[in-house]
Formats: structure tokens, C-alpha cells, sequence
């Protein structure tokens, strides 16, 4: 079982690195492109919203900031177009973590619902500044990077692909790391009941802090790779509302709070998106079209394709056992979503 | 110093309107404990049956809203009974998701409907204006403020003087025990709604005939509505109208004061200081441990 899964992630993962080498064509690499790149915030924002059940709808704030350190990087150093930039993404993902701590601690002061308002909030102002600061943002005419010029053809896309693989796996794994540390744990009770897990032991406070800026330094990053993929940016297109909707659509069809959904959850949606963006854009068809995709999903698939999926791959695994031998423990019945008290058998 | 008294004049007139908004999106919070991100799609709706009414028909946006507001209120019985009821599990963020949906939607089909371009209702008192002391005042302004007391009377007279009223006050203290006593609380939520949704509709027909408009306004709308029940304090009506009032003076004072660019965001950071010191808003409750 342990090494069918590890011959099946294997597999996966070299499909991943393969995936451009199959398919050249720059069309589809470019979609390839932004699905990772939503993959990996993503994955970001679940460590934060996914394990403490805070849902933030401001992450586009980090995604804006981590775009225009890129940028304002790239033009104030005279960072020259090629593999270069790549080097600062470390350092905008640290600017959009340094915006996000002090955002992060105003907006966890309050809970649940109206911090859902307040990073919305943030968000806006983050907007307001972007088109406001002229002399550092440049309004609304926005800010142009380097374009790598010798990168040609189908290759273009190709050292984007790979770095944005690496910043997956890399949320990826923090992600997993998370989630089994004693600290990951702390995160869930907070999701489960805060105000018992405060009573245990667990520091709430900071724990949240923590995992907020870590998801907006990895997001702060996809925009920076946004950004000089893109190759220019503007307030509207970098701190783009719809940004956020994404990062929560996504991640409740994958499944909140798992490992593996919000990136089942991007891989479904954002072909999806470029694919009706493509097809759909003026009239806005295409928002309708994403708007009733995004109801259809809360109100018929509420917990997401990996949760759903689980539950009846488990269902099917104990019907099996049952039959063969003993009855399978009542325990395991929601692997992905363990909560705190199913883990660890610690009877409330 | 004159300038300043006008801004204050403008900015608690047109803060009337925004209480209008603000006191149906603090409503439907109070009542389901949900947040209604469609607010403002639902604002832009309003704006656009009142630009359609007045534009293609001519009838006068006062009186279209005797049209626009029933219609409207079904509108919002509709939506809370097809899009929010369903919602079981984890009701207040879902709710904001499928709100989100819900705007996404209207915008695209008022986008669909009434193209992009930004327009703006018409009507004869949109560009004249009366002179008290040494000020003029736009009729529009005078005529929205007014429409904002007598329907904020109504609202009034409907949730303290009335069997309804008394049941959503009752659903806002404690949904369970509501429904302990025999209040049918869904139909409550549903009325409810639609009462929301009404109130954007008139707010819309005085936004529309003051501010030119897209589609996309919404978002400008919502940010702002949001603000606003966050620094009243979300549930708190009285909170809601306080802080229209302040937001829109403040924003105008700061227009003629400063520069109409950092309007905005003067608020914002008043917000921000405020929830540093008083993270319940300045009248919310204090939110308990619900189990």
C-alpha cells in the first residue's frame, strides 16, 4: 500500500516535470503556467485558511504586493531579463510577508465572519494604495518588467514551468510538514474549537499569525512570477478580487483543508477559467459561467472532490475488509479531514 | 471653512443613502448570520431597473421604486430561498462564497444586458439645485436623504411596531430559541432578505441618479457597505447608520481638505485604528463562544 503510494506520487511527479517536454506547444504551456501558479497559492492559502478555518478573502493583497516588489525590484536594481529575476523571488515573498504581518495581526483580532470582512477590506485599501501612490506604483498606467528577449519559440515558457514547480512543491511540502507537526495540529484544533484549544495549551494567537504569513509569502511569490511572466502590471490586474474568489473556489472543490485538494481543485478550475476566458470574454458571459460554476460547487459538493472521494474509497475499503475479516475501526472514517480529536482519539 | 460645511452638508446627505444599503446588509447579518457580498450587485440592480424605468419608459425614479422595490424584495425572497437556505454546514462562510457567486453573476448579466459603458440615471432634479444661506443643495441630494428617513422610518416601524418585526428581533437575539418559541425562522430569514434586498434597490435609484455607474461598481459599493457594518459593529443598525453618516463625511471632508484621491482611504485606516482598539466595531456585540 505505503509503496503503491509512493510509485503512484513518483509517477505523478514525473508526468509534472515531463508535461512541457510532451506538449511544447506555447499555448498550452502557458496554461500550464497559470494553473501552477494558482496550484501553489493554492496551496499557500489553505495552510492558513484550510487548517484554522479562517477563511481570508484578502490574499490577492499579497499576491498585488508580491507582484509589484518584483517589479519595482526589477526596475530600481536594473535586474536584466533572464534567469535574474527568478533570484528575487525569495525576497518579494518576505515583502509580501512583511506586508501581511501587521495586516494579519489587526485582521485576527476579530473571528470568523467579520474577519472574513476585514481582509476583504484589506484588500481594498491594498487596491486604493496601488492606484493611489503614484510616484512608487505609477497609478493606474502601472509598471513594465524585463522581457526575456532570447528566450524564443516554445522555450519561453519553460524556465517559468519549472520554477513555478518548484515553488509548488515547495508549498506542497511545507503544507505536508504542517500538517503532521505538532503545530499543524495546533492549527486544526483551532479550527475545530478555538476557544478549547486555547484552554489546552495551544498559542493561539501566534500560531494563526504564523500560518497567515507564511501563505502570503508563498502567494507574495506567485504574483512576483505572475508578474514577470506576464511581463506588466497594473493595480486592477494585480489586485484582482477575483483573485480571491479563485483561491476559495478552488480550494472547496478540491476540499478545504486537505493536502492534495486545492491543487486537484486549481487543476480542475483553471484551464477551465483561461479555457472560457478565452472563448467567453466579452459580455460577461464569462463571469457568469464562473459564478454559477462556484454555486453549483458549494451547494452540491459542499466538502470537495478529495473529501467526497475518501470517504467513498473508504467506505469501499471497509465493505471489503468487513467481508474478509474483521470490521475496520470506526475511527478512520474521514482520512483526509482528520480533525484533531479523530487523530489523536481524544474523547471531547 | 465654507467648502468644509458644504462637504459636511454632502456627506451626510448621501451618507442617508448608504445607511439604506448598510442597515439591509447589517439586517441579514443580524438575523441569519450571514454576510451578503451580493449587497452591491444588488445595489447595481436597483440603479439599473430605475436607469431602465426612467431612460426607456420615463417614469419618475420616485415613483419607479413603487415598482423597482417589490420586485426587488421577491428578488431577495428568491435568492434566500433558493441559493442560501440549502447551506447547512458551515453557513456564514459558505454564505459569503455563494453571495460572492451570486454578485459574480449579476454583474455579468447586467454587463450582458446593459454593456459595460457607465451610465447614469436621469431625471429632471439631477442637475438643479435649491440655495439655503450661502450653499446650494442638488435637489437629488435633498429628495435621496429624505427618501433615506422615510423608508429608515418605515424600517423602523416594521421591526419595533410589528409582529414581524418583533419575531426578526427575536431571531436576531437567538435563532434556537426563536424557533423554540414557534417563530418560523426561515420565513423569517426570507422576509428578511427581501427586505434587505428592497432597501438596495432605493439606495440604488438615488446612487445611480448621483454617481455615474458600470457594472463593476459593485465592487467599489460592497468594500464600502462592508466597512461601514464592520465599524458599527456587525448586527448593530444603529451602528450602521452612525457610520455611513461618519464614512461619507469623513470622505468628503478629506476631498476638499486633502485630495478627493485619499478619501477612501482615510476611512480605511480609521477602520483599521478602530478595530485595533475596539475589534467589535462601535456598537457590536461582543461575540460569544457559540456552541
Amino acid at each position: 500500500m505505503r509503496t503503491a503510494k509512493i510509485v503512484g506520487l513518483a509517477a505523478l511527479l514525473i508526468a509534472f516535470i515531463a508535461f512541457p517536454q510532451v506538449f511544447p506547444n506555447p499555448a498550452t504551456t502557458t496554461i500550464a503556467v497559470f494553473t501552477l501558479l494558482y496550484a501553489t497559492s493554492t496551496t499557500a492559502w489553505n495552510i492558513f485558511s484550510g487548517y484554522t478555518g479562517y477563511i481570508a478573502l484578502g490574499h490577492a493583497a499579497y499576491f498585488g504586493v508580491g507582484a509589484y516588489a518584483m517589479a519595482l525590484m526589477c526596475q530600481d536594481w536594473h535586474v536584466l531579463a533572464g534567469y535574474s529575476p527568478f533570484l528575487l523571488l525569495p525576497l518579494t515573498g518576505l515583502v509580501a510577508a512583511a506586508f501581511a504581518l501587521p495586516l494579519g495581526w489587526i485582521s485576527l483580532r476579530t473571528r470568523k465572519h467579520t474577519f472574513v470582512v476585514i481582509t476583504i477590506a484589506m484588500f481594498f485599501i491594498m487596491q486604493l494604495m496601488a492606484f493611489n501612490l503614484r510616484s512608487i506604483t505609477n497609478g493606474s498606467t502601472g509598471l513594465s518588467l524585463p522581457i526575456p528577449g532570447e528566450w524564443h519559440g516554445d522555450f519561453f515558457n519553460v524556465p517559468f514551468y519549472y520554477v513555478t514547480l518548484i515553488l509548488l512543491l515547495l508549498a506542497l511540502g511545507l503544507s505536508w510538514w504542517i500538517r503532521n507537526s505538532k503545530y499543524g495540529l495546533g492549527l486544526l484544533a483551532i479550527r475545530d474549537d478555538e476557544d478549547r484549544a486555547l484552554g489546552l495549551g495551544v498559542k493561539t494567537g501566534s500560531s494563526k499569525l504564523i500560518a497567515f504569513v507564511i501563505s502570503a509569502f508563498f502567494v507574495g511569490m506567485a504574483g512576483a512570477l505572475h508578474a514577470y511572466f506576464v511581463g506588466s502590471i497594473f493595480p486592477a490586474f494585480a489586485f484582482d478580487p477575483l483573485f480571491d474568489v479563485a483561491l476559495a473556489l478552488m480550494t472547496f472543490l478540491g476540499g478545504l483543508g486537505t493536502l492534495s485538494g486545492p491543487i486537484v481543485g486549481a487543476l480542475i478550475v483553471e484551464p477551465a477559467q483561461q479555457f472560457f476566458t478565452m472563448q467567453f470574454s466579452k459580455n460577461g458571459y464569462y463571469l457568469i459561467i464562473y459564478g454559477a460554476l462556484f454555486l453549483a460547487i458549494i451547494l452540491l459538493l459542499p466538502e470537495g472532490i478529495v473529501p467526497t472521494l475518501s470517504k467513498y474509497w473508504l467506505k469501499w475499503k471497509t465493505a471489503r475488509s468487513s467481508t474478509m475479516s474483521a470490521p475496520a475501526p470506526a475511527e478512520v472514517v474521514d482520512q483526509e479531514q482528520l480533525s484533531v480529536r479523530a487523530k489523536d482519539g481524544v474523547k471531547p | 471653512m465654507e467648502l468644509i460645511v458644504d462637504a459636511i452638508i454632502t456627506g451626510l446627505l448621501t451618507g442617508g443613502v448608504y445607511a439604506l444599503m448598510a442597515s439591509g446588509l447589517t439586517l441579514i447579518f443580524g438575523v441569519m448570520d450571514i454576510i451578503n457580498i451580493g449587497q452591491g450587485a444588488l445595489v447595481m440592480v436597483g440603479a439599473y431597473l430605475s436607469y431602465l424605468l426612467a431612460g426607456t419608459y420615463h417614469i419618475d425614479i420616485f415613483l419607479g421604486l413603487l415598482i423597482t422595490m417589490p420586485v426587488m424584495f421577491l428578488f431577495g425572497v428568491f435568492i434566500e430561498w433558493i441559493f442560501i437556505r440549502p447551506l447547512r454546514r458551515d453557513r456564514t462562510i459558505l454564505s459569503i462564497l455563494v453571495t460572492f457567486a451570486i454578485a459574480l453573476i449579476i454583474e455579468g448579466a447586467l454587463g450582458f444586458i446593459f454593456t459595460t459603458n457607465i451610465v447614469q440615471v436621469h431625471a429632471w432634479y439631477n442637475e438643479a439645485s435649491i440655495q439655503v444661506g450661502d450653499f446650494y443643495l442638488p435637489y437629488i441630494y435633498l429628495f435621496g436623504f429624505a427618501l433615506s428617513v422615510v423608508l429608515l422610518a418605515a424600517l423602523y416601524v416594521l421591526l419595533y411596531r410589528t409582529k414581524f418585526g418583533y419575531s426578526l428581533r427575536a431571531a436576531m437575539q437567538d435563532r434556537t430559541a426563536a424557533q423554540l418559541i414557534g417563530i418560523d425562522v426561515e420565513r423569517v430569514s426570507a422576509l428578511t432578505f427581501g427586505v434587505a434586498v428592497a432597501l438596495a434597490a432605493a439606495g440604488g435609484m438615488v446612487y445611480g441618479a448621483t454617481t455615474p455607474f458600470n457594472p463593476n461598481s459593485h465592487y467599489d459599493l460592497i468594500s464600502r457597505l462592508l466597512v461601514i457594518i464592520i465599524l458599527g459593529g456587525m448586527g448593530s443598525l444603529r451602528g450602521a447608520l452612525i457610520a455611513s453618516l461618519a464614512m461619507l463625511v469623513i470622505e468628503d471632508v478629506t476631498a476638499v481638505v486633502w485630495s478627493p484621491v485619499w478619501a477612501t482611504t482615510v476611512f480605511f485606516v480609521l477602520l483599521v485604528i478602530v478595530l485595533v482598539v475596539r475589534p467589535r466595531g462601535l456598537f457590536g456585540q461582543l461575540e460569544g463562544r457559540k456552541q
